[in-house]
């Protein structure tokens, strides 16, 4: 590989890896307040993408409006979910909630495959589709818009969890349930703020993501489960290091598929990441088990 | 008294029920619906395995159809391609989706809950690509066809009236051994991890070992359930085993309910009549005209987990059972004391 097409798959690399970060951040904040994993996060990327494309095309509303609408409607796709589904089930199991996700998304996927096809759709580039020449390697203006989105998003997501109010409490609830309830926070509505914040994000993603990669109603089980494993590289933790994750883990398989050698070809990209995923969750199971004792 | 006098009726309901299974295939009886019945004892073979899983490990798998897809592959490619005896097949497909269930399961289960969950999901789907890119094997994504009948000497399982036989009594020998091993030794064992696994520990009983040794059976049962499939529809292609196949089990082992062997037909019985008989029904109604009938059960799949999981996260059929316990609880005390 020579320099110039290694950075070619560098900078597709970073910019997959920017929209796996925005879903991993999602999986973050959930887990972090309700410690329920969302397996309808992916389901938000999808919405927000074809969302835009629909309003543009078909509704014909201009692009900066359609895009909020999108991420908006999504938003409250995610309120909706949370307080009919999740908080219904009081009680539940972490089996019944896992479950009760995954029917959250594939009913989200069986509406959109319903109302809007199967076919794969591009919603128009934000600004044009000239390439911008960097050391041989040319960059799409619209990989530079999803880089610049989230590490923006990040920025924005750090601020407002060390310095307002709301995040700081979402973040003591994440923390100590118990001890956020006796200062007067309202942990319950901490979930719904988690669940509204992780489909934003989501959908987000899906808006910035769908002109250059193009989008359909089913891409959200894989970009869920890229998100989760930027998640887990970053170890559920802090959103820093999940974007680190997430962007790690878009330039591994950008390369990966650069190197095209044995199984390393484009055909088997997606098995990459689940086969991180899987070393990952193995190598920390006995941490993952002694946290789960601990908490 | 009360306990043998229903003992009883539970042996002649059984007795009327294997009757009337006996009856469908028959042409002047439920003929028509054969093809449904075989289809109903293959997914309870899956779907009893999850059930067990489920209830007696409280730990959901979300990649059960990839066991499903390596047992058929497993019979199609040998007894196509290699010209190997299917049952010899169907046996080294069990065996080998066994082993490979115990060598994935003993790190796996080291996982737990939403973990092992991602992690079955992660692996359900790093198969089903295999499936698909394996194209000189498997025939890749538009899989192979041709795949030899089951047949015992001169007598082949080449009709939907013989294998409707042959299918159902790989299921109900399936449903005894689990029964068999839920009231054994190991039973108990699981039955004393689901209440509390420290406790359990704490008496001797090897957590992980138990919950890897139901995985297998899991895994045994669906591969089973796959080389009957193959033998079936003499067809296997990867569309069968991928994520939403594996959430299709997760929806019967709902209905059905966890812990519950018996239920496990009803769920499998209740998603293939809605899937192959009531919504295709709907399909005509004015209302629904435009509507296309994969995404209809999709999104009723996805109602059905959400609704059954959160008013009744023991499973539909274990809650309505369990309210009926109560209900005729509630009547024998009234009668006790009028």
């Amino acid at each position: 590989m020579s320099l110039d097409q290694f950075l070619q798959y560098l900078v597709s690399g970073l910019s997959q890896g920017s929209i796996y970060a925005l879903v991993g951040l999602g999986f973050t904040l959930i887990y972090a307040v309700t410690k329920i994993i969302n397996f309808a996060q992916g389901e938000f990327v999808m919405l927000g993408g074809m969302l835009s494309f629909v309003l543009m095309e078909s509704a014909g509303i201009p692009m900066v409006p359609a895009l909020l609408l999108s991420i908006i409607i999504a938003v409250v796709i995610g309120a909706i979910m949370y307080l009919l589904a999740i908080r219904s089930a009081k009680k539940a199991s972490e089996v019944s909630l896992i479950i009760i996700t995954i029917g959250a998304a594939i009913l989200i996927r069986g509406i959109a495959g319903e109302v809007w096809g199967v076919d794969a759709v591009r919603p128009p580039f934000f600004t044009g589709e000239k390439s911008i020449s960097f050391f041989g390697a040319l960059i799409h203006p619209q990989a530079l818009w999803i880089v610049g989105t989230t590490l923006m998003i990040t920025i924005l997501l750090h601020l407002f969890l060390s310095h307002t109010m709301l995040g700081k409490a979402l973040k003591a609830s994440s923390i100590n349930p118990e001890a956020a309830k006796l200062v007067g926070i309202d942990t319950r509505a901490m979930g719904l703020v988690a669940f509204v914040l992780a489909a934003a994000l989501g959908a987000i993603g899906g808006v910035v993501m769908a002109p250059l990669t193009l989008t359909s109603y089913q891409v959200g089980v894989m970009l869920g489960l890229k998100g989760f494993v930027a998640a887990s590289i970053g170890g559920f933790m802090s959103p820093i290091a999940t974007v680190i994750g997430g962007i790690l883990l878009g330039v591994v398989e950008s390369l990966a598929v650069g190197v095209d050698w044995g199984p390393f070809t484009s055909a088997y990209k997606d098995a990459i990441a689940l086969v991180i995923l899987l070393a990952i969750l193995l190598i920390r199971a006995g941490r993952l088990a002694a946290e789960e004792r601990g908490s | 008294m009360l306990a043998k006098a229903s003992d009883k009726w539970v042996w002649i309901v059984a007795g009327l029920l294997l009757v009337l299974l006996i009856l469908i295939p028959f042409k002047w009886f439920l003929g028509p619906y054969t093809n449904l019945m075989i289809f109903i004892a293959i997914y309870t073979m899956v779907t009893l395995g999850l059930c067990l899983l489920m209830g007696y490990s409280g730990q959901v798998s979300l990649g059960q159809a990839a066991f499903f897809g390596i047992g058929a592959y497993f019979s199609a490619i040998l007894s196509k391609t290699y010209g190997v005896n299917p049952w010899l097949a169907m046996l080294l497909g069990a065996t080998a989706t066994g082993a490979f269930a115990y060598v994935i399961g003993i790190p796996i289960f080291r996982l737990r809950g939403n973990y092992l969950a991602m992690a079955t999901l992660g692996l359900g789907i790093i198969i089903y690509i295999l499936f698909r890119q394996l194209g000189q094997y498997t025939g890749g994504p538009d899989g192979m066809a041709g795949i030899p009948y089951l047949s015992v000497g001169g007598f082949a399982f080449n009709t939907a009236f013989r294998r409707y036989f042959l299918i159902w009594g790989f299921c109900l020998a399936s449903l005894l051994v689990s029964q068999r091993i839920v009231n054994s030794r190991t039973g108990r064992a699981l039955r004393a991890i689901h209440g509390s696994e420290p406790a359990a520990e704490s008496v001797g009983i090897s957590v992980s070992f138990y919950k890897v040794k139901i995985f297998v059976l899991s895994a045994v049962l669906s591969s089973l359930a796959g080389s009957l499939y193959v033998h079936h529809l003499r067809f296997v292609s990867p569309q069968s085993f991928d994520f939403l196949a594996s959430v299709v089990i997760v929806v019967m082992a709902a209905i059905g309910g966890l812990a519950s062997i018996w239920g496990a037909i009803f769920g499998a019985a209740a998603i293939r009549i809605l899937g192959d008989e009531i919504l295709p029904r709907f399909e005509n109604l004015s209302l629904l005209k435009s509507w296309d009938l994969d995404y209809l059960n999709i999104i009723v799949y996805g109602l059905l987990l959400i609704v059954v999981m959160v008013f009744m996260p023991q499973g539909l059929f274990v809650g309505m059972r369990d309210a009926f316990e109560r209900w005729r609880l509630k009547h024998a005390q009234r009668e006790a004391v009028t």
